[in-house]
C-alpha cells in the first residue's frame, strides 16, 4: 500500500518551486549555511511556474544605478493602476530590492539585451527590460538547486502541517510522490508558500483542446491560496481578479508590442475608440483615477483596467472586434522579427495559432480579446496573503515581526502567495522569496520555532485524507456498468466545469461581460457550499487524477475566497475587471481600504474586515499640508 | 491536441515526461512510448519538444481554433548555448528561422554556492540587506533606500 515518507528536522520548507520558491531557497543558504533548505514542487523546477516556458522581457526592474527610477517611482506607478488598491511598505521593499535580484541573473548568464548606444539595458518600457529568456527558469532554478540540500520534485503540497503544541504555528507540510504515489511529510521550523495564483477557476473562452492556452498557466492551481486558507492565514484583495486585453485565442503577450514596437489598438471601423469611453468612465472613478491630460503630460499610465473597459464597453456597442494595428511598424523587418521573437520567448502557442491561420503581421491587423478573469498576486493585481512588512517601512497594522510573514506563525510568502504587492512580475517574484527567505532564518535563529510537535494523529488524518478520492473510486467504481456517470462521485474535470460555470455566471466571468452583484454572488456562495460538499465525494481513477483532484480542492478554496471578498467590497473599484451591477461606482469615501479575510479552518466561517491603506508620501509635501 | 508524439521516432524515454510542467506527457502501456493524455490541459510550452532528444515531439495547434497544415519546429542547444525556431504557415508564403541566444555562459557554471562564501555578519543579519547587497543594487558606494534617505513617510488615507 502507500508508502509514508517522512522528511525531518528541515529548517525551511519551500512549497513551489517557480521564480518565488526558487528565490527563497537561494536566499536561505546565505542566512542559513548550516540549515536544512528543502523544496517541494508539483512539477519539476527546471520547468515549472508560470515562467516555465520563459520570458522575453524582465517587467519589474528600476535601473536605479542607470538613473531611471527610484523605488518610489515604482510604488506610484503600481498605486494608480491599481485603482489605490496596494501595500505600499511590501512594493517599496520588493522594488528597492529587485535590481540587486536582476543583476545576479546576469552574472548568471541570462542574456538581458543592451542599447547600444547608451550600453544600458535595453528598454521595453519605463518599468520592463528585454531579455533573451527561453532558459530564464532552468538557470534561476541552478541557482536554487546549489543552495537546497534536496529538491523533491513531483511532490504535490495539500496541506500545511500544523503544532499541536502552541496554536497558529506552522510545522511543515504534507502531500504526495504523483508519480510513485507515496505520502510525503515534511517536519519543517519554518515555510515558505510560493505556490500559484489561480488560472481555469473563470470558464474560460476556449472550452475545448483550447482550455489548455489560458493566459496564465493551466498548472497554477491557486495552491498559494488553498495552502494558505486551509491553515488559517489572513488573506487580502481577493477580489481582485485580472482580466487581460490579449491577442485573440493565444492570449499572446501585447506588452512588447504597445511599448516596444509601438503599435496600437483600434475597433472593427478602423477608429480610435478608448477616448470617447473616458468622460462616462470618470463618472465611475472620479478624475483623481482618470485623467487623460494630466496622465499623458506626466506619463502616469491610464489603470489597465480602466483600458479594458474601453475595450469591453466598444465591443459591447456592437463595434468590435479590437485590432491590433500592426501593418505600420511590421514594414520594418527588424520590428517584425522582434514580434515573432517575443511570442517564441514566452507563448509559443501565438506563433503556432498565427502560422495554422496565415496571420502576417505586415499585411492584416492580428484581433485582440479580453481573457476570462485569473487570481493571482504578480501581474497587474493583488490577490494573496496578508502579510508583514520589514520594520523599517511598515506602520503598526501592517508590521508583526517578520518580513512576508502570514498571520501564521513561521508561515511565509512570496509571489503570488503575498497580497497587495501587484507588479512584481519574475523579478520581483523572485526578490519576495529572497526577503522571505531571510525573515525565516531570523525567525529560527531568534528561537521562535522551539518545541513543535506534530502527532501521529495530523499525520495520519492528513493521509487518508489526501487519498479519499482513490479510496472513494475504488469502492463506488464497480457500481456502474464504465463510463464517467457515478450517482456516487464526480471526478476532477465534472468537478472543474462545475466550478468554471458557476464562477463565470455569479462572480463576473465573461459570459456575462464581468458583471455580478449581491444577489448573484449569495447564490453563488450557496453552490459554493454544494460544491465544496461534493469535492468530499471527489473520486479519482489513478495517482494523475489524484493531483487534478487535489488542484481542484486548492482552486475552490481560492474560488470561495473571491466570492466572499467580491461581496464584501461594495463599490465597483476596478471597472474592467469587474463591476459591481448594485454598486456602479468607486466609492473612496468608504471603500479606500485594504478587504482582509480569514477563513476558520475548524468551521469554514468567513470573518472580513477592513484594513487602513497607507501611501507613501513625500515629507516635503506632508509638511507643506500641515502647515 | 496540443502536443502530440510520433510512433516512428518515441523510443520510450521518458524526458518528456520528467519534463512536463503539467504532468501530462505519459508512457503508453501498450505501445510503451510517450503521449499527452490531456490536451486540454496542455498550455503549448514546448517543455517536452525541447527535451525530447529524438525530435519525436510536435504540435498541433489547438482544435478549437487552430487550422491544420501549420509547424512550429525547435532545436534547443544547451552546448552551444542557443535555440533555433522554425514557422511554417498554413499557406506556405511564410517560412521563417529564427535563432537567439539562452544562455551567456557555459551551461551551469554561472550561479555561486552560497554555503562556501564569507558568512554574513551580525551587523549584516540585523539590517535590510540581501546577498550582495548593497553592492549589487547600484554597483556605487551608497546604502539601500529607505523612506528617511527617499524623503518619504508612510500616510493612512487617500492618496491618488
Amino acid at each position: 500500500m502507500t508508502k509514508t515518507v517522512i522528511e525531518d528536522d528541515i529548517d525551511i520548507l519551500v512549497c513551489g518551486g517557480g521564480l518565488g520558491g526558487t528565490g527563497a531557497a537561494f536566499e536561505a543558504r546565505y542566512w542559513g549555511q548550516d540549515k536544512k533548505i528543502i523544496i517541494a514542487e508539483k512539477a519539476n523546477i527546471d520547468r515549472s511556474g508560470a515562467v516555465a516556458q520563459g520570458l522575453y522581457a524582465i517587467n519589474c526592474y528600476m535601473g536605479t544605478r542607470f538613473g531611471e527610477n527610484n523605488p518610489e517611482d515604482h510604488v506610484r506607478y503600481a498605486r494608480i493602476d491599481l485603482m489605490g488598491m496596494v501595500r505600499e511598505d511590501l512594493l517599496f521593499d520588493m522594488a528597492r530590492h529587485v535590481d540587486s535580484t536582476v543583476h545576479q541573473f546576469e552574472d548568471w548568464g541570462l542574456p538581458l539585451m543592451r542599447d547600444p548606444e547608451s550600453g544600458n539595458y535595453l528598454r521595453e518600457g519605463r518599468w520592463q527590460i528585454m531579455i533573451h529568456g527561453e532558459s530564464y527558469k532552468p538557470i534561476v532554478a541552478e541557482a536554487a538547486k546549489k543552495s537546497a540540500d534536496q529538491v523533491f520534485n513531483r511532490i504535490c503540497v495539500t496541506h500545511l502541517l500544523m503544532d499541536d503544541a502552541k496554536e497558529n504555528r506552522v510545522a511543515g507540510a504534507v502531500g504526495f510522490n504523483v508519480r510513485t504515489g507515496n505520502y510525503h511529510v515534511f517536519k519543517s521550523k519554518a515555510v515558505i508558500v510560493a505556490a500559484g495564483g489561480a488560472s481555469n477557476i473563470f470558464k474560460p473562452r476556449s472550452v475545448g483542446e483550447g482550455a489548455g492556452r489560458v493566459w496564465y498557466a493551466p498548472w497554477s492551481s491557486g495552491s498559494a491560496y488553498g495552502l494558505l486558507i486551509g491553515a488559517g492565514a489572513k488573506m487580502t484583495q481577493m477580489e481582485n481578479r485580472i482580466v487581460l486585453a490579449r491577442f485573440k485565442d493565444g492570449y499572446g503577450p501585447v506588452g512588447a508590442y504597445f511599448l516596444h514596437l509601438k503599435t496600437y489598438t483600434q475597433n472593427g471601423m478602423g477608429e480610435e475608440y478608448e477616448s470617447k469611453w473616458w468622460p462616462s468612465l470618470q463618472e465611475i472613478v472620479g478624475k483623481e483615477y482618470l485623467d487623460p491630460e494630466v496622465s499623458h503630460a506626466t506619463h502616469r499610465p491610464i489603470p489597465t483596467c480602466l483600458r479594458n473597459h474601453a475595450f469591453i464597453s466598444e465591443v459591447n456597442a456592437g463595434r468590435g472586434p479590437i485590432h491590433m494595428v500592426t501593418m505600420e511598424a511590421f514594414q520594418d523587418p527588424h520590428l517584425e522579427e522582434i514580434g515573432w521573437h517575443n511570442f517564441l520567448g514566452m507563448t509559443v502557442g501565438q506563433a503556432v495559432l498565427w502560422a495554422a491561420t496565415d496571420v502576417d503581421p505586415k499585411y492584416e491587423n492580428p484581433e485582440l480579446t479580453t481573457s476570462e478573469p485569473y487570481v493571482m498576486g504578480s501581474h497587474a493585481t493583488g490577490c494573496g496573503a496578508w502579510c508583514s512588512g520589514p520594520s523599517d517601512l511598515s506602520p503598526p497594522e501592517y508590521y508583526w515581526g517578520y518580513n512576508r510573514m502570514t498571520t501564521v506563525e513561521g508561515l511565509f510568502g512570496a509571489g503570488d502567495a503575498v497580497g497587495g504587492t501587484p507588479h512584481a512580475f519574475s523579478s520581483g517574484s523572485f526578490t519576495e522569496g529572497r526577503l522571505a527567505a531571510k525573515a525565516a532564518c531570523r525567525y529560527i535563529d531568534d528561537g521562535k520555532a522551539e518545541g513543535i510537535v506534530v502527532s501521529e494523529d495530523q499525520i495520519e488524518r492528513r493521509k487518508t485524507e489526501i487519498f479519499k478520492p482513490m479510496e472513494t473510486y475504488r469502492i463506488y467504481r464497480n457500481e456502474i456498468t464504465a463510463g464517467s456517470v457515478n450517482p456516487n462521485y464526480i471526478n476532477p474535470r465534472q468537478a472543474l466545469d462545475r466550478l468554471q460555470k458557476l464562477m463565470d455566471e455569479y462572480a463576473g466571468g465573461v459570459t456575462v461581460s464581468y458583471m455580478t452583484n449581491e444577489k448573484l454572488l449569495n447564490i453563488g456562495l450557496q453552490k459554493m457550499e454544494m460544491l465544496e460538499e461534493d469535492l468530499e465525494k471527489l473520486a479519482a481513477e489513478n495517482i494523475h487524477e489524484l493531483l487534478r483532484a487535489w488542484e481542484i480542492k486548492h482552486r475552490q478554496l481560492t474560488s470561495e475566497s473571491v466570492l466572499q471578498h467580491t461581496l464584501f467590497r461594495k463599490e465597483t473599484r476596478w471597472p474592467g475587471y469587474y463591476y459591481r451591477g448594485d454598486h456602479l461606482k468607486l466609492d473612496d469615501e468608504n471603500w479606500h481600504v485594504l478587504t482582509v479575510s480569514r477563513r476558520d479552518p475548524e468551521t469554514g466561517e468567513y470573518t472580513m474586515e477592513k484594513a487602513p491603506c497607507y501611501h507613501l508620501v513625500d515629507v516635503d509635501k506632508e509638511k507643506e499640508a500641515v502647515a | 491536441m496540443p502536443t502530440f508524439v510520433y510512433m516512428t521516432r518515441c523510443d520510450g524515454c521518458g524526458h518528456c515526461v520528467d519534463i512536463c510542467p503539467s504532468d501530462i506527457m505519459h508512457i503508453d502501456t501498450v505501445t510503451r512510448r510517450a503521449y499527452n493524455i490531456e490536451p486540454n490541459m496542455c498550455w503549448e510550452c514546448y517543455s517536452c519538444v525541447k527535451a525530447c532528444p529524438h525530435q519525436a515531439i510536435d504540435v498541433r495547434g489547438y482544435a478549437d481554433f487552430a487550422p491544420l497544415g501549420h509547424s512550429v519546429r525547435v532545436k534547443r542547444d544547451e552546448e552551444k548555448g542557443t535555440i533555433a525556431w522554425r514557422i511554417k504557415s498554413r499557406n506556405g508564403e511564410k517560412d521563417i528561422d529564427l535563432l537567439a541566444p539562452i544562455t551567456t555562459k557555459p551551461w551551469g557554471s554561472g550561479t555561486p554556492q552560497l554555503r562556501d562564501v564569507e558568512p554574513p555578519t551580525q551587523e549584516q543579519r540585523d539590517s535590510e540587506l540581501l546577498f550582495n547587497e548593497p553592492k549589487y543594487i547600484r554597483f556605487d558606494e551608497g546604502d539601500i533606500h529607505t523612506l528617511k534617505t527617499n524623503g518619504l513617510v508612510m500616510k493612512q488615507g487617500v492618496s491618488y
